[in-house]
């Protein structure tokens, strides 16, 4: 699984990008926020934002979406392009 | 996504509208009665007086998805001929270009409509993230409940 930070998150969290080999038991986005924010800081605050936007495979997600290995996850803030 | 009368490039380069207009010309020349373009710059937001310009970030992949799939709501509600989308990353200055949506159509409704309808989309749900920098410091810009607003007004009936 690949698992992608982006703008204020990434700078946070000082991580880009994480490739997980194992899912450690996790099948959702909410059992994988839980497992990040257990790291403890930065990750318990910067991963409890309420604005906090997750996607799958590049669509937007929410916490009860379930995730395999094979898949993209990404964390961040909300979009300000334009 | 390869059906759609639509072109959607992400790129650190300048853009010529000129050039992008006469693109837009060439689509169904016969038929198209307008083109309707919209060029987004950057400015200073007004609370911090030294900035110098601006970093845009996006996520690869997803953001051309994202705009692809705008574009096909775009054309099912109107009846377009032609969907140009550039969105600039990377370090850019004032009054630099970031954005342009240019759309061609037989009739001027549509054609605006379509223009509007895809920069309030792109705004509230493409991925990207602007950075201003000044000499001082960098900060993240904070997305804005403005931009949510204009984006509901199309989902109350419009």
């Amino acid at each position: 699984m690949n698992i992608l930070f982006f703008a204020s998150l990434r700078e946070k969290l000082n991580t880009e990008q994480e490739c997980w080999t194992d899912m450690k038991g996790i099948n959702s986005t909410q059992q994988l926020l839980d497992n990040l924010r257990e790291r403890g800081e930065p990750w318990s605050s910067a991963l409890s934002k309420p604005q906090l936007i997750i996607s799958v495979n590049q669509e937007v997600a929410d916490l009860t979406t379930q995730i395999k290995l094979a898949d993209e996850v990404a964390f961040f803030p909300p979009v300000t392009g334009g | 996504m390869k059906h759609l009368k639509a072109s959607v490039t992400i790129q650190n380069d300048d853009f010529s509208i000129e050039k992008e207009h006469q693109l837009l010309r060439s689509k169904e020349q016969s038929q198209t009665g307008a083109i309707c373009t919209f060029t987004g710059l950057v400015r200073e937001f007004g609370d911090r007086p030294d900035i110098q310009g601006m970093f845009l970030e996006h996520y690869p992949g997803m953001t051309e998805k994202c705009l692809y799939k705008i574009i096909q709501q775009a054309q099912e509600k109107w009846d377009i001929h032609f969907i140009k989308v550039i969105h600039r990353v990377g370090a850019l200055n004032l009054a630099d270009q970031i954005v342009f949506v240019g759309i061609s159509s037989a009739h001027r409704a549509d054609a605006f409509a379509a223009c509007e309808y895809i920069m309030d989309y792109l705004k509230t749900d493409a991925p990207f993230w602007k950075k201003e920098i000044s000499k001082d410091a960098s900060l993240w810009v904070e997305a804005k409940s403005s931009d949510q607003e204009r984006k509901k007004k199309w989902l109350d009936g419009h």
